[in-house]
């Protein structure tokens, strides 16, 4: 099995150039491990992200024959031709297959990604019911691979676009029974919500089911009854 | 984002939302309706007519027309502007597409009243 990998080293190639490497084409292998293949004995000079093997940590997202996928997730046997790797879309590359991670960290930190709660200090945990739970426990699933937002044609022609894990993570929050924050003006502008024109690869790209397309939905409907209706000031 | 865009988007938003709903619930019975009962000659032209005289089913007719327009114009100006790279001409593309959707909505009135 020919991999065909992207590589771009910084200094030495003016842009990034394709390199055919032989790989064994062996059934329990995925993406990543032929990839460790070469690393470890054909060619020590590539460079990519990896951690936990199992789809958990959200490392290893690359473009695999044009598509979004974690590597880890993706094995030899779904290709019968030679298989290309890039990095993931939308992202400046920074070496091989390696992204510049910031502008994504950026983007979920305008969010307020954690519970605000207003007044005094509980004085014990609070409890929630199985419904409670149900109603943010999809959203807080998301293991920040950046595939949605390599995914999200938005997010490819504008940068400014907040994308669909953050979103998503604002809604994990929003929906969340002991949140009392207010993410309305981060989320209702067009950078936020009002940029998504709802073409749905997030959700398609997504390998852990978070379904972002529909927490952006869901926020939008939130947002234009906040809009339209001035006294409406329920919290979504 | 403008002022003027911030406050017209939630509203262009409802009405794309609203025609997406609308147009599911409601053109299979139109198509039933205009597409099958009529040609299959259980519905006559004169039933359709009789229908119509009630301003209800009219003032009804109007507003699936608009929000079916409206959801229309929405989804051709972002495919428009994302698939052939014209976004630059947002405001161009918007006023078409939704101006055609008023006009539609307009033609319609006055066809029914």
């Amino acid at each position: 099995m020919i991999l065909r990998v992207s590589r771009y080293r910084p200094g030495v190639d003016a842009e990034p150039v394709f390199q055919d490497y032989e790989v064994p084409d062996r059934d329990d292998w995925a993406i990543l491990d032929a990839l460790n293949h070469i690393k470890d004995t054909v060619d020590g000079t590539l460079s990519f992200r990896w951690s936990c093997r199992m789809g958990i940590c959200g490392s290893c997202g690359m473009t695999v024959n044009g598509e979004p996928k974690l590597t880890c997730g993706t094995f030899l046997t779904d290709f019968t031709g030679p298989v290309t790797v890039e990095p993931l879309r939308g992202f400046a590359v920074i070496r091989d297959l390696v992204v510049d991670i910031d502008p994504f960290l950026a983007n979920l930190s305008k969010v307020t990604p954690w519970l605000v709660r207003e007044g005094e200090e509980p004085a014990s945990e609070f409890a929630q019911t199985p419904e409670q739970l149900e109603a943010y426990k999809q959203y807080s699933m998301c293991i920040n691979c950046m595939l949605c937002y390599s995914a999200c044609p938005v997010y490819v022609l504008n940068p400014d676009f907040l994308g669909p894990a953050a979103i998503a993570l604002a809604q994990r929050y929003n929906l969340d029974s002991r949140d009392m924050g207010d993410r309305f003006d981060v989320l209702s502008s067009e950078e936020g919500v009002w940029g998504c024109t709802f073409v749905g690869e997030c959700t398609s790209a997504c390998p852990k089911h978070v379904d972002p397309a529909e927490a952006i939905q869901r926020y939008k409907l939130t947002a234009a009854l906040r809009s339209v209706l001035p006294f409406s000031r329920r919290r979504s | 984002m403008s002022p003027l865009r911030r406050r017209a988007e939630p509203y262009l938003w409802l009405l794309f939302g609203g025609g997406g709903v609308v147009s599911a619930l409601t053109l299979p019975a139109l198509v039933l309706i205009l597409g099958v009962l009529v040609p299959a000659g259980v519905l006559s032209r004169p039933d359709l007519t009789a229908l119509l005289s009630n301003a209800v089913v009219r003032l009804a007719l109007v507003g699936l027309v608009m929000l079916a327009l409206f959801h229309a114009a929405h989804r051709i100006r972002f495919t428009a502007e994302e698939l052939l790279g014209v976004a630059r001409w947002d405001r161009f593309i918007a006023l078409t597409c939704y101006g055609l959707a008023l006009t539609g909505t307009v033609v319609t009135a006055s066809i029914l009243f």
